[in-house]
């Protein structure tokens, strides 16, 4: 999206047709390429502020590198970006999911703590704790018909209070071979969490994309009368789409807290839903429902995740973090967003005025999806 | 009889005397006026940032950013006041140009590029936060002659309490809110538009210049919370007000605004500010609950009052099944 720029000086015909062919396929798919054009402006732009940015070093059977650290300390959003992707599809969102966050790290620290439970029992009772969370705020969305930003925002007061609940207000700090593991080690010279964030998103893309479950609930986020008349048993989907992501976060706690070897019931997972929820943007998707791309919402959190990286390894002080961020992160979306998408196909079609009435039944038709809600 | 649109106020209402009155009967000290007006003067920034919030919400929309922007305006204000020299009269009147500017120009992205407000607002939220990294890092004092002398105004009342500037600005900015929402030609606008966009813009409502206004008020109410904020703490931290916009948002929602829109009183998010003021007290006066103790409260609260509204909308619909 951001490369189309008026051909001024085409000489060369062929150049001129490729030009043509890129401006079509952004035509018809602005939205799936965006995401790594700017993925992959950002990593160069900072490979040439940042000298050995993209090198990676290959140590005791382990890669290291920013590249690696980058992938490493994006398994957490990665993870809560699934959830927040699917829950978005179905019109929704979760703003709880920082707080289930906390509720599962404290469970799985204080579980550690004062049990001699195998810690895999720990586990699933921190994953189950996610899961009850999902149920609740699926049951408000579902059953109740709250609006998904009010029901979610309930735990999202609660839920820290309900973590801080149960650490007793203190910071536990634990110790745990396997969650140490979980936390910091490698496997087959990736972090083990990599690994993990990495199953979920095959199996993620694999149920959404090649069983119908996928197609169902982005069809309730499309439109949940038409989807209910095809027969489609709306609210069971969008109560599981909630579960999916208080499982997610709740997977994500456990990923924090076996980082810091303890709970923080206050900070842990501090703001992720925001991040999540950019990125899913970032993706391309809607808050408004309907298409949702698991695969780019990856590179979403990839981009934002290499941002706060390069900023902190570029040298430039940490005070210039978000300002960057937001900066880049709103002219990402200034650039998708339909009124620009528009703007610059009109500039293309006065000069070709070819595809004008495709992009005009296009906007009207992306006109009509917005009137539905 | 009471209209079922006024039921969640009444409700909201209620649950402020009942709890003010178990205070009151739980323990000796809350009967005094200085709880009320300790009251008025702890919630003055989040009182005027929820007044600010109601319009937003009123017309639909959310607007996330108000915490950064306290954040930031008290930041900018100590800036302009300790670094520059500047008369705290002039930097309060920058602050607020500033706010207000920044506002519209959310509102500009939002109704020009038609991008979600959740989305806007949290970068906003992202912006704000790191331009007052940017002023200053470290918690700075904001010393300065008339800011002290504002903050020694003190209109004593009966029994022990007094009004202090900030709460007497707090009220005056509650009036001019409660009037901009019910006595002006935007505030029905405010309520048309998120009544029924649709419907809004076929009688001639002007969508996208109301939304930039909308924005560009809550930008002004944020400011001016950062400037009673900064008043009230004598100081300036970037770290500040972290939160801010949550406790807003549930404020106007104990307060029985709609979140859908359409549908609430701004004086209604006073008293959703003031209900989280007394429950924190009354956990004060406790002391053996423990801080979390407030969250949970909110959190039922904000159910509540969610479940109630639910109720109210389905009976409403019930009696009139034409709709």
């Amino acid at each position: 999206m951001i490369d189309i720029r008026p051909p001024i000086k085409a000489t060369n015909m062929k150049k001129h047709h490729a030009l043509q062919h890129l401006l079509k396929r952004l035509q018809k798919q602005p939205k799936t390429l965006a995401p790594f054009v700017s993925l992959l402006l950002i990593l160069s732009v900072t490979a040439l502020i940042t000298p050995g940015f993209l090198e990676i070093k290959f140590v005791n059977g382990h890669l290291y590198g920013s590249l690696i650290d980058i992938l490493h300390r994006g398994t957490p959003t990665a993870l809560v970006a699934l959830g927040m992707a699917v829950v978005i599809g179905t019109r929704g969102i979760d703003l709880s999911v920082g707080a289930v966050i906390a509720i599962s790290g404290a469970v799985t620290a204080v579980l550690t703590v004062n049990t001699d439970w195998p810690v895999w029992i720990v586990i699933a009772c921190a994953l189950g704790s996610g899961l009850v969370c999902g149920l609740w705020n699926g049951l408000l969305v579902s059953i109740f018909n709250i609006q998904p930003i009010v029901a979610t925002l309930i735990l999202m007061v609660a839920g820290r209070g309900i973590a801080q609940m149960i650490t007793e207000g203190q910071i536990v700090t634990f110790h745990s071979t396997v969650l140490n593991a979980i936390g910091n080690e490698f496997f087959l010279a990736f972090p083990i969490r990599v690994w993990i964030v990495l199953g979920m998103i095959i199996l993620t893309i694999v149920v959404m994309r090649k069983t119908s479950l996928g197609l169902f609930i982005e069809a309730v986020g499309a439109n949940v009368r038409a989807s209910r008349l095809v027969g489609i048993e709306a609210r069971l989907l969008v109560l599981s789409a909630y579960m999916f992501s208080g499982f997610c976060a709740a997977l994500s706690g456990i990923i924090i807290a076996a980082d810091i070897r303890g709970a923080d019931a206050n900070n842990a997972g501090l703001w992720l839903e925001l991040d999540a929820i950019l990125a899913v943007v970032l993706a391309g998707a809607s808050l408004a429902g309907g298409r949702i791309y698991l695969g780019l919402t990856i590179i979403g959190v990839l981009i934002i995740q290499t941002l706060t990286t390069a900023i902190l390894t570029s040298g430039l002080p940490v005070q210039y973090n978000l300002v960057v961020k937001a900066t880049i992160i709103l002219a990402v979306l200034l650039i998708q967003s339909p009124t620009t998408r528009q703007w610059l196909a009109k500039r293309f079609q006065s000069k070709r005025g070819q595809n004008a009435k495709k992009e005009q039944n296009s906007t009207s038709s992306q006109n009509h999806g917005r009137a539905d809600q | 009889m009471i209209n079922e649109r006024n039921l969640p106020i009444f409700a909201t209402l209620t649950v402020f005397l009942l709890l003010y009155g178990f205070g009151m009967y739980e323990y000796k000290g809350f009967r005094d006026t200085l709880v009320f007006t300790n009251l008025l003067t702890d919630n003055a920034f989040l009182i005027v940032t929820a007044v600010g919030m109601t319009f937003v919400i009123l017309s639909g929309g959310i607007d996330l950013s108000v915490g950064s922007m306290i954040a930031f305006i008290g930041v900018l204000m100590a800036y302009l006041i300790t670094s520059l020299h500047i008369h705290p009269i002039l930097a309060i009147a920058i602050s607020l140009i500033v706010g207000i500017a920044f506002g519209a120009i959310m509102g500009m992205i939002i109704s020009v590029f038609e991008i979600q407000p959740f989305i806007v607002t949290l970068a906003g939220m992202f912006l704000f936060r790191g331009l007052a990294y940017l002023i200053n890092l470290d918690a700075v004092p904001i010393n300065h002659p008339f800011i002290t002398a504002l903050s020694d105004i003190y209109v004593s009342v009966p029994g022990r309490g007094g009004l202090t500037f900030i709460a007497m600005a707090m009220l005056v900015l509650l009036v001019v809110g409660i009037l901009i929402a019910r006595r002006t030609r935007f505030g029905m606008n405010v309520y048309a538009i998120g009544g029924d966009k649709q419907s809004a813009a076929l009688l001639g409502v002007p969508i996208k210049k109301t939304t930039v206004k909308i924005y560009a008020l809550s930008g002004l109410y944020s400011a001016l919370a950062g400037v009673i904020f900064a008043i009230y703490t004598s100081s300036a931290y970037p770290l500040a007000a972290v939160g801010v916009e949550l406790d807003a948002i549930a404020a106007v929602v104990i307060g029985g605004t709609l979140l859908t829109g359409g549908v609430g009183y701004v004086f209604g998010s006073f008293l959703g500010a003031m209900i989280q003021g007394v429950i924190q007290t009354l956990i004060t006066f406790d002391g053996s609950l423990n801080s979390w103790w407030t969250k949970l409260a909110i959190g039922g609260l904000l159910l509540f009052f969610i479940l109630l509204q639910k109720a109210i909308v389905f009976w409403a619909k019930k009696r009139s099944p034409a709709t």
